[in-house]
């Protein structure tokens, strides 16, 4: 457990969460092998990386074991990309539909 | 006008103003997060890290959702020709593995640096730092054969012409922080194996492991967003 020297935790954990993560990794090659398309392979290439990145941050990187106030000060923040995601892709679908309405086919040619 | 701080026994001890005080409120003995200071600053460069790291696959995602030509397909660009066949994505796979193993060898390293067991610290970093300098390496012979098959950052032969920015920028930022921190790697590697920390403790080994494990994790982001979809 924490401890004022650090953390320290049994090998065989370390080992686990390696084979852990490599049988994720193996799992989200494999919706690219199999080549699943669509909503599915969304879901589970999403799946397994918030697992992985997961299991890196609280095991390899400690967090689990750490107190709150450190936990709070370095997670929170970057959930509020979540907005920026949220208004970038907004943006995006904006800039696609602006230029199929534009540039794409059927648009009326600019006359000056 | 002078402000007054209660000191650890409970009197009142006058705050000091101008840049005096500038020094004393920055140098003083308080702390927020009962971990050593140098683990503490480490979590804030990677957060910090985590913000330039999201700007890119955020700008990514912008481009490839407002771009009306077809995205080059990654599991096909990023095909080697193996044993007579293409088989998709197989260099991006191995340099997966490659980069997790060298974050379970780091991982035993810390363990076996709170051990005291410094040759075996020195011995699992040194590891640690091949895994990620074979990756490197990976990820040169790749770039090649994306830059002779005629891929830039402006234009590309498959498709959508961002597709060529979008990869140089967060493969290169990403490499970028793997060769650093295999430098990194090295460098406490020779430190620890030297004795230098016996006195000190080994903390360092757990920071520069935070670090590393960052620049995994970020592949993990990279691996999902950029290759697999």
């Amino acid at each position: 457990m924490s401890t004022e020297t650090g953390q320290v935790h049994p090998i065989s954990l370390y080992l686990k969460i390696w084979g852990l993560l490599f049988i994720l990794s193996a799992c989200s090659y494999a919706v690219d092998y199999f080549d699943f398309q669509g909503y599915l392979r969304w879901f589970l290439i999403i799946t397994f990386m918030w697992l992985k990145a997961g299991l890196i941050v609280s095991i390899f990187m400690h967090m689990a074991w750490e107190r709150m106030a450190l936990i709070y000060a370095i997670l929170l923040p970057p959930m509020f990309l979540m907005v920026l995601v949220g208004m970038m892709a907004i943006e995006g679908g904006y800039t696609t539909l602006t230029r199929i309405l534009f540039f794409g086919p059927g648009s009326a040619p600019i006359v000056h | 006008m002078a402000q007054e701080e209660l000191s650890p026994d409970g009197t009142a001890v006058a705050l000091r103003d101008g840049w005096d005080g500038v020094v004393a409120d920055w140098s003083a003995d308080k702390q927020a997060f009962s971990v050593p200071w140098g683990k503490a600053m480490m979590w804030i460069f990677l957060l910090s890290d985590t913000f330039i790291f999201s700007c890119f696959l955020t700008g990514y995602m912008t481009v490839r959702m407002s771009t009306t030509e077809p995205w080059p397909i990654p599991s096909e660009v990023f095909a080697l020709n193996l044993f007579g066949q293409d088989i998709p994505l197989i260099l991006i796979a191995i340099m997966t593995f490659i980069l997790i193993s060298s974050s379970g060898t780091m991982a035993m390293a810390v363990n076996f640096g709170y051990a005291r067991e410094r040759k075996k610290v020195a011995i699992l970093m040194v590891i640690t730092a091949l895994f990620g300098a074979s990756f490197v390496g990976m990820q040169v012979f790749e770039w090649s054969k994306l830059i002779e098959e005629g891929v830039r950052p402006w234009s590309n032969p498959m498709g959508a012409a961002q597709f060529g920015s979008s990869f140089f920028m967060i493969t290169g930022f990403h490499g970028l922080h793997v060769s650093v921190g295999v430098i990194y790697l090295l460098t406490v590697a020779f430190k620890v194996n030297r004795g230098d920390y016996e006195e000190r403790g080994y903390e360092i080994v757990e920071i520069t492991g935070l670090y590393w494990h960052f620049v995994d994790l970020v592949w993990v982001f990279i691996f999902a967003l950029f290759y697999l979809w």
